[in-house]
């Protein structure tokens, strides 16, 4: 551990003092993720951003912290509350994106579904090995041809005796091509079902996405199932129907709309930093009205945010979360997070083209975000729902 | 083995840290406050050797509320369970003072081995193992990079410029421990959720059995006369290579004792 876990801010950019509500259970994942990723990701992460990979060691490095499934009961789980598990997030997209959708994926995506749905012996059998960061998970509702409505994916399941026969495609799946286990959603004759298929069953191929230009420090890819055999015990019994698969993207959403606070701090702490050192026409950039400004509706923006996570991380707390607020907090916060990015980029000049600085990267993965786990204008939907009554999703 | 580990709660290393006018005591109120970094190295040593010799981790820590923070972050990482010594009339005690409220405590609680960092980051004196081992009348074992334990015979390397003495003590003793000997961990989120349920035990002033009029400020042995801002940073000295250049960086690293 270094002498200081922190690697704080030498400026103040908690000026809400958000952080004085965080019990100190919570105070102290903040500060063990912020030591974790200063000595294990941030040497590193420009490196693996531009390679494009994210190394598989880490999963057991994060597992034996306790991040994956954090907030989950039992199996090896630690338990702990939403607001712990929305610091994380918090604390790993300040290092990068990436890093947080592995942690998002496996935790909210993969197990989640398998604690909330599985049969004993699925929890057994996955959920031990997969806090671990043994075993790597990952999700399947996205498919080539299906993004925002689900509800008409392609993918099959159907009865074969007593066992199933999978097809179909799905993309864009974060861990897809190293997952040991796929949580996949398929039509059956009874709706849509979740079920878990393991790495190298027959029939079921994975190829990693490359070309990318956001998320780059994450691996993408596309599932292939060519009528994949699997037993009745490879079905999820406990849910039927999209409810399932939109209950565990509500879980990860959550993580988002912390996760993003992260990522916007840390691009606002980079443009500080700069606009204090870096000199132009004799004296600190800094010191100009413009950049004043700028770095003052960043921290404006930054501060809502982080309170809007934070309410959103007591409701869940008290089991009032709803799906409407969760879309709110998504939208609300990521377009906050990409904006912050963005002027943090301009603040920067040419420098915050490189990944010498971090806000380039952060404002390239934020454009996944706003994309991912309901794009930007499906929470409007839902919230324009809210409001006048009338769902315009079609 | 019963491993007790003393542990300070010192203002963040990070932070600007201040003495305050009225006393020329360290303003700690103002500065977040953390484990005393080497007092890290020393929980660490304790969980491995507990853990390879069965036996228990207690931490001791003497100060104001706030020092249950780090108490909590030490059962997190995977101690037993702690002793919080609080007492408003223990303020500004000095180390004679501290080592002798901490020996009190240790003699009642009873020890195998204790393990302290060798310094604190804050005040620095590096004293604090010495007086307790005297206090309790056990050998010191002192700056220790590793530490073997085999039934009562304890042999570490102690560390030194010319690299370390092999030093030999039987338990029970007292040792300081520097940050070579190891990679402190991580508290775990399952230590930390486990850490909620460890016993605290809270020790006052009068359970020491010592006497107000012995401890705190007023009573100490040492005095802060006065004190002095840091200087600023002073410019750098620029040497021109003409070809000389090596020649003049070794004459600046002798002048200033480096080589």
């Amino acid at each position: 551990m270094p002498a200081h876990p922190a690697g704080q801010p030498g400026h103040d950019l908690d000026l809400l003092r958000v952080d004085q509500q965080l019990s100190s259970d919570e105070a102290l994942v903040r500060d063990t993720v912020r030591a974790f990723t200063a000595e294990r990701v941030m040497p590193h992460i420009a490196d693996w951003f531009e390679a494009g990979t994210l190394p598989r060691e880490l999963a057991p490095e994060l597992g034996k912290l306790g991040l994956l499934g954090m907030h989950l009961t039992g199996y090896g789980c630690a338990g702990m509350g939403p607001v712990a598990y929305g610091v994380a997030c918090r604390e790993l997209e300040a290092a990068d994106s990436g890093l947080r959708s592995l942690v998002s994926v496996q935790g909210s995506l993969a197990m989640f579904p398998i604690w909330k749905y599985g049969s004993p012996e699925q929890k057994d059998e996955w959920l031990p090995r997969m806090a671990a960061g043994e075993a790597i998970g990952c999700f399947g509702l996205t498919e080539p041809d299906h993004g925002s409505d689900p509800s008409s994916m392609a993918t099959r399941a159907v009865r074969n005796g007593s066992d199933w026969l999978l097809s179909g495609s799905k993309m864009w799946i974060t861990n897809g091509s190293v997952a040991d286990i796929a949580v996949v959603w398929a039509q059956t004759q009874e709706g849509i079902r979740g079920f878990l298929v393991p790495r190298g069953a027959r029939g079921f191929t994975s190829r990693a996405i490359h070309k990318k230009m956001s998320l780059r420090a994450s691996i993408t890819a596309e599932l292939h199932f060519d009528d994949v055999k699997l037993p009745a015990g490879a079905m999820l019994p406990g849910v039927v129907g999209l409810k399932g698969p939109l209950s565990c993207l509500t879980e990860a959403r959550f993580g988002i709309i912390w996760g993003v606070t992260g990522a916007a701090r840390a691009c606002l702490d980079a443009a500080v930093d700069y606009a204090r050192t870096r000199e132009q026409f004799g004296k600190p950039i800094g010191g100009f009205q413009l950049t004043q400004g700028k770095l003052a509706w960043m921290l404006a923006d930054l501060s809502r945010a982080q309170l809007i996570a934070l309410h959103l991380g007591r409701l869940k707390e008290a089991g009032e979360l709803t799906p409407e607020q969760v879309s709110l907090g998504k939208m609300s916060n990521v377009r906050a997070a990409i904006e912050i990015a963005r002027q943090a980029r301009t603040i920067l000049g040419a420098n915050g083209i490189t990944l010498e600085y971090p806000v380039i990267r952060h404002a390239n993965n934020l454009e996944s975000v706003l994309t991912y786990e309901g794009t930007e204008e499906i929470h409007a939907l839902t919230l324009g729902q809210v409001l006048t009554g009338i769902p315009a999703y079609r | 083995m019963n491993i007790v580990v003393c542990v300070k709660q010192v203002p963040d290393t990070w932070a600007e840290r201040t003495l305050r006018p009225e006393d020329s005591r360290l303003d700690r109120a103002s500065v977040d406050g953390v484990i005393n970094e080497l007092d890290e190295y020393a929980i660490e040593e304790g969980l491995r050797l507990a853990e390879a010799h069965e036996g228990e981790v207690t931490i001791l820590t003497m100060g104001p509320d706030k020092a249950s923070e780090s108490i909590r972050k030490a059962l997190s990482m995977g101690a037993d369970k702690a002793v919080h010594v609080i007492d408003d009339g223990l303020a500004g005690s000095d180390a004679l003072q501290t080592s002798a409220v901490l020996a009190q405590v240790l003699g009642r609680i009873g020890f195998d081995l204790v393990i302290l960092g060798a310094e604190s980051t804050d005040a620095r004196m590096g004293v604090m193992a010495a007086m307790l081992a005297e206090r309790l009348g056990v050998p010191q074992v002192s700056l220790a990079s590793k530490v073997e334990v085999d039934g009562t015979a304890l042999r570490i390397h102690r560390q030194r410029d010319y690299g370390y003495d092999k030093v030999e003590a039987s338990l029970p003793a007292v040792i300081s421990v520097v940050e070579k000997i190891n990679e402190p961990r991580y508290p775990s989120f399952k230590g930390i959720m486990a850490a909620k349920k460890k016993p605290v035990e809270t020790v006052t002033l009068a359970d020491t059995g010592l006497d107000a009029g012995q401890v705190g400020l007023a009573a100490a042995a040492t005095e802060v006369v006065s004190f002095a801002n840091r200087p600023p940073r002073q410019a750098g000295t620029v040497v021109k290579d003409e070809g000389d250049g090596g020649t003049k960086a070794a004459e600046f690293l002798a002048g200033q004792k480096f080589i």
